[in-house]
């Protein structure tokens, strides 16, 4: 019971608010930064309604009528709207843009295959190491994971270390994630997949960067 | 009733109400009339309604608490697909049809819909296919893959058992009235007003339902292909989405959002149209800003078009489109925006009243603008990748939704009660229900985001402790129980208010449209006579025109003749240009929507023979129902008109028949286009395309050849119809016959193509495709050939003939189109894998 603050708490092993990595931080900044617009368009836009049920306004001649109304029109339904859309659109793009698998400057990212089926995830490194419903990521290192599936659609999500991406039979999408420490997270199937589609939970552990490298060479083996 | 009654008044109603009454008994199921079969949709939808509603309980029960077990997966499954499939295709769309159907003709100052007899059929087909789809929860085989079906995993290999298949089936026959009710709706706002009501003098909400209208028209053929590929697919193993034989399973949701995005605005811009026309009322002045907002309705229709792939922000298509289609989502807001503002500015410069009708919008205005919001956020392609198919979406859509159809729906049913009732609705007990439904539903969904930005991934049927998502859920799931009784208080207040309510006076709210012009309820021909328009609000500057239309003071106002008319007007002015004859009461439409109910438990059955039979038997029935049509004698049994009226639309060229197959043929060419969309799709993007072993087969030189015999039978049938316009009506009947020679021979040469041994399309969906499209062409075929066949013989009973080219004229549009669709046919079978081979 004292674990819960109530409703207001952002915490939780997939809260997409409790970032723990760069995408997911860009992500959950984005939000905040709507939310707050959000709250404040949706306010004014009831309380014009409210004040207006209530107003008995004097008849207004009609060229003062069509002034009113095309203010009203061009600033609150073409303007207000657009505005946003740009500003949203700017900081959007920009955001997304950093999240997408590109080339890097330094280090290259590691890569991991991920395998998604009814209803497990088999995770694999190019050394042969192999886990199942367990990913392994080193800390502070960018993670490439190419995702496939081997029967139906799946989605892979660990929502505190960034966005997800479809495992669709065919094809390999790859996403790029992030921990900035080590730590525990959790993952989750997020495409309805059949019958035990809830039960398809993906452990993530980030390791410092050397008992990572440790690891994977002795699993490899 | 709220009909005058002098003994003037009293003689016009008895004597309409002798050919438009509806009759008792059994004999109910003929009535084709467009307010008995308006309320019927709305009535069934609101059975659908409940039925959806307790699969929604179910679902909130299950995930009132961590790990809780009421449900087994495989039923929670079941019950989440079945209430967003319930909701979506027997609730939303049918009921705003429903309503648009009763209401349209009154609005327009017209007797009836125009396709009477097509009106009854839709409604049969929704009948019937929603209780097929139901049928499989009874039988414990409901659907169970999620409402947009997503493949492979409702494919055999994962879903062997027949689920899938009720879920196609089912909804495509039910769709049968979406389309057809889209068809005629279109025709009934373009071409059958009252005189004098031009375009911009329509009331908004017809301009809304024309938008609508044409959005199903366009929108729901690509699901339609959609659903018969799969079925296909799972029937009878073709390979269009199954990524190993060179198929895609993208293509499905392409398709299924080609159409699922349009019909979002397709259930929110109908009721969109219930605000426009009740806000005015309640704020006593027009709505300001008449043609932006009719622009921005035309807008958001068109933009909807281009916003399908945000529902496939990760599935890892381009970039550059992802920012092309993230930017279009957005761009909607900007009409929709228009529409709240006009109608913010209307409350601020009029003097609204609060009632019940104007909480549900003010209910409306809340919860729709948060869904908006929500909506915009989803475009923006970061975001989408974490919130993408978690609660958040799922609150997003009940916002939009239930905010942007439910509360206008029930302040439209609360507005026109007097309509159906011929009582007032109660003040105190539906405010109680708005706030039960108001507040349950903020409880129940505004705290689904938060369990969204939680992690909650959605359609899981339990969760861990301890994720943070107990709390939210179980406050959801309280809240969903309050606005349940919510509902049910309306209910029963609408239930209470047939036998409790004030008996209503002629246009008790002051409404300036003319459905409140007609008698409260209103007899079967809304209008004894039909008034000349001269405003967009003739009842608040016509004192007294309720009671003229009554006494037969206005236009048409005999009914000696026994036919069912109403005026045909010019598409834009609204001026008098025909008379449009409508048929009476037949059995038909539900003899038809009988044998195609059997059709579809046939193929349900996999009892193909029967099934044959049963499409048999139902296409005799069409043919027998087009047998009266135009010069029959059932169709109008005095086809006199006095001789400063304009003629019968029967005895002229562009009657609402040609309109009708137009639309039709638009419908039609919708899902020919996604046909085409899917055969270049696949070429390109499919991971794994693969181009058959055996060489080119040989349907693209079969396809030439038809192309070309299709051409001439075109050209002739032109030249046959131009020399009826000219009153010659020699050599009809044998240049008739001519035509439809050549339409089986062509059906003949592709018959031949789909023979060819070394077609496989159970190999490659390369296969699959050709032979989808080469059958295709060969319905088309068959159909044009049938449709001239029926022509001979109608020329020789005499219906058909010089001066009466009216039915060659609607069959030659048919050919035209069939030719089109062979040449370009060709160009894609043949032409094109040469020309990808070449480079």
């Amino acid at each position: 019971m004292f674990a819960v603050p109530g409703l207001g708490a952002c915490t939780g092993p997939q809260s997409m608010l409790d970032p723990a990595g760069p995408a997911a931080r860009d992500v959950a900044g984005l939000w905040w930064g709507m939310f707050v617009v959000a709250v404040v368009v949706l306010l004014g836009v009831t309380a014009t309604w409210l004040v207006g049920m209530g107003r008995r306004p004097p008849t207004l001649d009609d060229a003062r009528e069509k002034r009113v109304v095309r203010r009203w029109i061009v600033l609150g339904g073409v303007l207000l709207p657009s505005t946003c859309i740009a500003v949203l659109l700017a900081f959007g793009i920009a955001a997304g843009h950093r999240m997408l698998p590109l080339p890097l400057a330094g280090e290259a990212p590691l890569r991991v295959d991920v395998l998604a089926r009814q209803w497990r995830w088999e995770v694999r490194y190019g050394g042969g190491a192999a886990l199942i419903n367990e990913l392994r990521l080193p800390a502070g290192r960018p993670v490439d994971v190419h995702v496939r599936s081997l029967d139906v659609i799946h989605a892979f999500w660990v929502p505190r270390l960034g966005g997800k991406i479809d495992a669709i039979p065919g094809r390999t999408n790859v996403v790029r994630l992030q921990a900035d420490e080590a730590g525990e997270y959790r993952g989750q199937c997020a495409e309805f997949c059949g019958t035990r589609h809830a039960l398809m939970v993906l452990h993530v552990t980030a390791m410092e960067a050397g008992a990572f490298a440790g690891w994977l060479e002795a699993a490899s083996r | 009733m709220t009909r005058p009654h002098t003994p003037e008044a009293d003689r016009v109603h008895a004597d309409f109400d002798a050919v438009w009454g509806t009759p008792p008994g059994w004999r109910t199921l003929t009535v084709v009339n467009h307010t008995t079969i308006g309320l019927r949709f709305m009535l069934t939808g609101l059975a659908f309604f409940l039925v959806g509603g307790l699969f929604a309980m179910l679902v909130r029960v299950q995930l009132a608490l961590p790990g809780l077990d009421v449900l087994t997966p495989e039923l929670y499954n079941q019950a989440f697909t079945m209430h967003g499939t319930v909701m979506m295709f027997l609730f939303a769309v049918p009921v705003m049809e429903g309503l648009a159907v009763y209401l349209l003709p009154k609005m327009l100052g017209a007797r009836d819909l125009v396709y009477p007899r097509l009106s009854a059929f839709g409604y049969w087909c929704y009948l019937f296919g929603g209780l097929i789809l139901l049928s499989s929860v009874v039988l414990g085989v409901a659907p169970d893959t999620g409402w947009f079906m997503y493949t492979p995993l409702s494919s055999v290999p994962h879903s062997p058992g027949p689920n899938p298949d009720f879920w196609l089936i089912g909804i495509t026959f039910a769709e049968i009235s979406a389309v057809s009710a889209g068809v005629e709706l279109v025709v009934a706002v373009l071409r059958t007003r009252a005189p004098g009501m031009s375009l911009d003098r329509m009331p908004l909400y017809a301009w809304y339902i024309l938008v609508m209208a044409m959005m199903i028209v366009v929108g729901f053929p690509p699901l339609i292909l959609g659903s018969i590929l799969l079925e296909l697919e799972r029937a009878a193993d073709f390979a269009f989405f199954d990524v190993t034989r060179g198929g895609d399973p993208v293509l499905w949701q392409h398709l299924f959002w080609l159409f699922g995005h349009p019909e979002v605005y397709i259930i929110f811009l109908p009721a969109a149209g219930i605000v426009s026309t009740l806000l005015p009322v309640f704020a006593q002045r027009p709505l300001v800003a008449y043609t932006p907002v009719v622009l921005a309705v035309l807008a958001t229709g068109f933009i909807s078009f281009a916003l399908w792939v945000h529902h496939m922000f990760t599935v890892g298509i381009p970039q550059l489109a992802q920012a092309f289609f993230s930017a279009a989502s957005m761009l909607v807001a900007v009409p929709t925006g228009v529409q709240v503002f006009a109608w913010l500015a209307t409350l601020w410069l009029g003097r609204p009243l609060w009632k019940v009708p104007m909480l549900w919008l003010a209910g409306f205005l809340f919860v729709f603008v948060a869904g908006g919001l929500t909506g915009v956020m989803l475009a923006l392609v970061p975001f989408n990748w974490q919130v993408h198919d978690t609660q958040f979406v799922v609150a997003h859509l009940h916002y939009v939704l239930v905010g942007g159809m439910f509360f206008p729906l029930v302040a439209g049913v609360y507005y026109w009660l007097p309509h159906f009732s011929g009582r007032m609705p109660s003040a105190r007990l539906g405010r109680y229900g708005f706030w039960l439904v108001f507040v349950g539903f903020n409880l129940t969904f505004l705290v689904m985001h938060w369990t969204g930005l939680l992690g909650m991934p959605r359609r899981v049927y339990t969760y861990e402790e301890g994720l943070g998502w107990d709390l939210p859920n179980l406050v959801s799931s309280v809240g969903s129980f309050v606005m349940a009784i919510g509902v049910a208080t309306v209910l029963v207040d609408i239930a209470l208010h047939f036998r409790f309510g004030r008996r209503a006076t002629p246009n008790p709210w002051h409404a300036d449209t003319l459905e409140w012009a007609t008698s409260l309820p209103p007899g079967a021909y809304n209008f004894a006579s039909l008034p000349e328009i001269d405003s967009r609000h003739p009842l608040w500057e016509r004192d007294g025109l309720a009671d003229e239309i009554a006494h037969g003071k206005h236009g048409l106002p005999g009914i000696a003749h026994g036919r069912r008319e109403t005026w045909g007007v010019e598409p834009l002015s609204g001026r008098v240009r025909e008379i449009v004859h409508l048929p009476g009461n037949t059995l038909l439409p539900l003899v038809v929507a009988v044998l195609l109910a059997a059709v579809c438990i046939g193929l349900l059955a996999k009892a193909y023979l029967p099934a044959a039979a049963f499409a048999l038997a139902a296409t005799v029935g069409m043919l027998r129902w087009s047998w009266e049509n135009g010069a029959h004698p059932r169709a109008a049994p005095d086809a006199t008109t006095p001789p400063d009226h304009p003629p019968l639309h029967s005895r002229t060229c562009d009657g609402p028949g040609l309109w009708g197959m137009n639309l039709t043929l638009l419908a039609d060419g919708a899902l020919y286009l996604s046909l085409l969309f899917s055969w270049f799709y696949l070429w390109t993007v499919a991971p794994a395309w693969q181009l058959p072993a055996g060489g080119a087969a040989r349907g693209g030189g079969l396809l030439l050849a038809s192309a070309v015999l299709l051409t001439v039978a075109s050209i002739t049938l032109r030249r046959l119809v131009l020399r009826l316009r000219q009153g010659i009506g020699a050599g009809t009947a044998g240049g008739l016959a001519a035509v439809t020679a050549a339409g089986v021979a062509s059906a003949g040469l592709l018959v031949f193509a789909l023979r060819d041994p070394r077609l496989a399309p159970t190999a490659t969906a390369h296969d699959a495709l050709v032979v989808f499209i080469l059958g295709y062409n060969l319905f088309h075929c068959a159909l044009a050939a049938l449709a001239t066949a029926l022509q001979v013989a109608r020329v020789r009973a005499g219906y058909v003939g010089a001066g009466m080219p009216y039915e060659p004229l609607v069959v030659a549009r048919l050919w035209y189109y069939a030719a089109a669709v062979a040449w370009s046919s060709y160009a894609a079978l043949g032409l094109f894998p040469t020309a990808w081979r070449a480079t």
